[in-house]
C-alpha cells in the first residue's frame, strides 16, 4: 500500500499556514516535533512562535527556555526569527480578567477561594488557557506562524472539547442558579426559586457546605460583570482551528497504543471540520541491513551455534532478527493505519540512539522530519 | 486479614500492600504492567481488582476485551486460579453513587445531571473528579462483605501519568480550594488516608530512556513531598543482549561468520557485515546509554523490576509472560 508522503516543507513554507497543532497521546514526541518544525520553519524564512506547554526539562533547555514566564523568548542560535514560549495557565487567566475587568473586580475575583483553585487546576483550564493563548498570539499579528503542542491530557482530545465546556459552564443554568442570590439583592436564592431548582441548590449545599456555596456564587457574579461571553469566545477559538491557515499534524509512535489514539484523532478532527496536515510517526526502527530476512538471519545463527562456529556473527544475526522482527511489527501497525485511513499523509522519523538536547538535535530532526 | 484464603507461603516485596497504584509517562507501556501486575498478585487464587480511571479503555485494550461499563466483573483467570476483576470509572456514575450511598439522593440524579450540576462536578470543579475516582478505589480497598471478610484482596489502579499522580493522589490538597470545611472535604480526607497508608504503594513504570527516568525521579520527589507511600521502579521493554555483543568487535572476523553462515560470497559479505557491524555499534552505544540511566534508577533506592521487550507487543500471552516476570523478581 502507498501511503501519500506528507510534504511539512510545502506546509511550513507557505505563508498561508498561520497555525500548525501538533496532537497525539502522552509520550510520542509532540513537543519535540513542534520545537524542531518551529525551528526548521524560522530558519527557511518565517518569523515563528512555538508556544508549549509541558515541555520536559532538556528540550525546554534546548531552546533557551529555563523558566515558565508566559512571555515569547527570542530563541538564541536560531538562524531565524524563532521565539519560544511555555504556557503559564494561572498567569493566563489572570491576565484575561486583568484585561477585562475594572481594579477592583479584578481583585474580588483573583483572591476569590474558587477562582484560584479554578485557575491552577488542570481539569480543562489548562487546555483552555493553551487555545486562549493562542489566540492571543494570533491576534497579537507578532508572528507569522504559530505553532503549538497540546497539553498532556487524560484524553488527547481534552483540548478540542475543555472550551467547548468551561463554555458551557459559564452560560449554562448552573450558573443562572448560582447567581440568583445576587440578582435577587442578598434575598436567600431558594425563596425566589422554582422547586426544582430549590431542591438542586438544596443538595448543592447539603454536599459542599455553605461556604463553599458562596465563593462559587461570588466569583461566577464578579465574572459575569466582567464578561458574559465565555461561550462566544470559545467558539472563536474553534473556528480558528478550523480556518483554512491552519494545519493539525497529528504526531504517533509505531506501537498500537499510539496509532491507535491516531485513529481516532484523524477520525475526530474530520468529524470537527478541522484541516488535517497527516500523520508523523516518530521512532521508527530500520536496519542498515534490510535485505537480510529475520528468518534468513535466525536460520544462519542456528546453523553457527550448532557448528559451534562463528559466535560472534551468530549473536550478530540473532541482534539484527531482533531488529528486523521489530521493524516487521512496527510496519504493520503503520500499514493498519493507513488502511483505515489511505488518504492521510503521513511522514517516518527514524529512533535515535538519544534525546535532543540542543539546536542542532532539533535541526537533525527537522530534516528528517521534511526529507521526502 | 479476615482469612486465610489469602495468605501465601511465598514472601514478596509488598507483602501486607493492599492497593497499588501504577503510574509512568505515556507510552512506557504503564496499562499493560499494572494489568500484568494485577494478573501476578491474583496467582494462586487470590481476587484482585484492577481499577482504571481516566475514561481511555486502556484495560479492555491489553485484555482484548469490549470496552468496559461501569460495573466490576471479572475478567481474566490467573496462573494458579486467581480471579482479576476490572473496573473503568466513569466519575459521573462515580458520583451519582457517592451521592446514593452517602445522602441518599439516587432519585436526585437526573435534575442534577439535567441541571448541569453532574457535568460540573465531574469536569470543571477543580479535584472533584480526582476525588470522586480515588474515592470509589478506597470503597474498593475497604469493602467487606456480610461476613466481614475482604472482597478483594488487592486493588489494583491504573493511575494517570507521571507528571499528574502526586496531584491526583494528594486529594486533599485538590479540594482544598474548593472546600476546607465540610462534607467533600471530610471524604477527601478519608481517601488521602487510605492513598497515603502504608498498605498503599506508587509504582513507576519506565523505559531505559532519558525522559521517563527523568520523570521517574521527579515523580518519587513529589511523592515524597507529599509524603504519599513510594513503591519499585518497573523497568520496561528491557532488552537482553547477548555479552559477546558488549566488546570490540572486528569486521574482518564478522565478514568471515557471513560467509561461513552462507549469507554472503567474497564479494559482497563484507558489505553485510559492515552493515550488521553498523547495528552492533548501535546497540552499544544505546546500551551505554541504559547504564546511565539504571545508574540514575539505582540512586531512588527502591526495589527495581525489569520486564523484558515482547517480541510480538503487550498482547494476551505476552501478558502472563509478564506477570511471571513480576512473580520470579518478588514484587507479587
Amino acid at each position: 500500500m502507498t501511503t501519500p508522503e506528507l510534504d511539512l516543507d510545502g506546509i511550513i513554507d507557505d505563508p498561508g499556514t498561520r497555525i500548525v497543532v501538533c496532537c497525539g497521546s502522552g509520550g510520542v514526541g509532540k513537543t519535540t516535533t513542534a520545537a524542531a518544525l518551529g525551528l526548521r520553519a524560522a530558519e527557511r524564512g518565517r518569523n515563528v512562535v512555538v508556544l508549549t506547554v509541558d515541555p520536559a526539562r532538556r528540550l525546554a533547555q534546548s531552546m533557551g527556555l529555563t523558566s515558565l514566564d508566559n512571555t515569547p523568548r527570542k530563541v538564541a542560535g536560531a538562524d531565524g526569527e524563532l521565539f519560544a514560549m511555555m504556557l503559564d495557565m494561572k498567569r493566563t487567566f489572570d491576565e484575561i480578567i486583568e484585561a477585562h475587568a475594572d481594579p477592583e473586580r479584578a481583585r474580588q475575583i483573583l483572591t476569590n477561594p474558587f477562582y484560584q483553585s479554578l485557575s491552577s487546576s488542570f481539569s480543562g483550564t489548562q487546555e483552555y488557557m493553551a487555545m486562549e493563548k493562542l489566540g492571543q498570539l494570533r491576534r497579537s499579528g507578532e508572528w507569522d506562524l504559530i505553532i503549538v503542542d497540546t497539553p498532556p491530557s487524560r484524553s488527547a482530545l481534552d483540548f478540542l472539547d475543555a472550551p467547548e465546556r468551561l463554555g458551557r459552564f459559564l452560560d449554562g443554568k448552573l450558573i443562572r442558579l448560582l447567581m440568583a442570590p445576587a440578582k435577587a439583592g442578598g434575598r436567600s436564592a431558594f425563596k425566589i426559586l422554582n422547586a426544582g431548582f430549590g431542591l438542586v441548590a438544596g443538595v448543592l449545599t447539603k454536599v459542599l457546605g455553605a461556604q463553599v456555596l458562596k465563593d462559587i456564587q461570588t466569583f461566577v457574579s464578579a465574572l459575569d460583570a466582567v464578561f458574559g461571553g465565555f461561550r462566544q469566545r470559545a467558539e472563536q477559538t474553534y473556528q480558528l482551528l478550523q480556518a483554512p491557515g491552519t494545519a493539525f499534524v497529528v504526531v504517533a509512535t509505531p506501537e498500537r497504543d499510539a496509532m491507535r489514539e491516531a485513529s481516532y484523532f484523524v477520525e475526530r478532527l474530520a468529524e470537527e471540520r478541522m484541516p488535517l496536515a497527516g500523520l508523523v510517526v516518530n521512532r521508527v526502527h530500520r536496519s542498515p541491513a534490510p535485505g537480510l530476512s529475520a528468518a534468513r538471519s535466525t536460520a544462519a545463527a542456528e546453523d553457527l551455534e550448532s557448528r559451534g562456529e562463528h559466535e560472534l556473527t551468530a549473536a550478530v544475526l540473532r541482534l539484527h532478527a531482533g531488529r528486523m522482527q521489530l521493524a516487521a511489527r512496527e510496519h504493520r501497525e503503520q500499514e493498519r493505519f493507513a488502511s483505515a485511513h489511505p488518504t492521510v499523509p503521513a511522514t517516518q522519523v527514524p529512533a535515535m540512539s538519544q534525546d535532543v538536547h540542543d539546536l542542532d538535535g532539533l535541526r537533525e530532526i527537522g530534516e528528517l522530519l521534511a526529507k521526502r | 486479614m479476615g482469612s486465610l484464603t489469602g495468605v501465601r507461603s511465598r514472601d514478596t516485596d509488598w507483602d501486607g500492600v493492599r492497593l497499588h497504584v501504577v503510574t509512568g509517562k505515556g507510552g512506557t507501556g504503564k496499562t499493560t504492567v499494572a494489568a500484568a501486575l494485577a494478573l501476578a498478585l491474583a496467582a494462586g487464587g487470590r481476587k484482585v481488582l484492577l481499577v482504571e480511571v481516566e475514561g481511555r479503555q486502556g484495560i479492555a485494550q491489553v485484555f482484548d476485551l469490549p470496552p468496559l461499563p461501569y460495573e466490576e466483573r471479572r475478567i481474566a483467570v490467573a496462573p494458579g486460579g486467581g480471579d482479576v476483576h476490572a473496573l473503568a470509572i466513569d466519575p459521573e456514575e462515580a458520583m451519582l453513587e457517592y451521592l446514593e450511598m452517602f445522602y441518599g439522593l439516587k432519585r436526585m440524579g437526573k435534575a442534577l445531571t439535567k441541571m448541569g450540576v453532574v457535568d460540573f462536578a465531574t469536569t470543571i470543579a477543580p479535584g472533584l473528579r480526582d476525588v470522586l475516582v480515588t474515592g470509589k478505589t478506597s470503597e474498593a480497598v475497604r469493602r467487606r462483605d456480610r461476613t466481614g471478610k475482604r472482597v478483594y484482596d488487592t486493588v489494583v489502579m491504573d493511575a494517570p501519568p507521571t507528571g499528574r499522580v502526586s496531584r491526583f493522589l494528594n486529594v486533599t490538597q485538590e479540594v482544598a480550594g474548593l472546600a476546607r470545611v465540610g462534607p467533600v472535604r471530610a471524604h477527601a480526607d478519608m481517601v488521602r488516608g487510605v492513598m497515603a497508608s502504608p498498605e498503599t504503594a506508587v509504582h513507576f513504570v519506565t523505559l531505559l530512556e532519558e525522559m521517563p527516568v527523568q520523570e521517574t525521579l521527579d515523580g518519587v520527589t513529589e511523592l515524597h513531598a507529599a509524603k504519599l507511600p513510594v513503591g519499585g521502579i518497573f523497568v520496561n521493554m528491557v532488552r537482553t543482549v547477548d555479552p559477546v555483543l558488549e566488546g570490540p568487535f572486528d569486521l574482518a572476523e564478522l565478514a568471515m561468520g557471513v560467509k561461513a553462515a552462507g549469507l554472503g560470497d567474497d564479494g559482497n559479505a563484507a558489505v553485510i557485515a559492515e552493515a550488521l557491524g553498523g547495528e552492533v555499534v548501535e546497540q552499544q552505544r544505546r546500551a551505554e546509554l541504559e547504564r546511565t540511566e539504571r545508574d540514575a534508577l539505582e540512586t531512588v533506592g527502591v526495589p527495581r523490576y525489569e520486564l523484558p521487550l515482547l517480541a510480538d507487543g503487550a498482547d494476551l500471552a505476552g501478558l502472563y509472560e509478564l506477570a511471571e516476570a513480576i512473580r520470579t523478581q518478588g514484587a507479587a
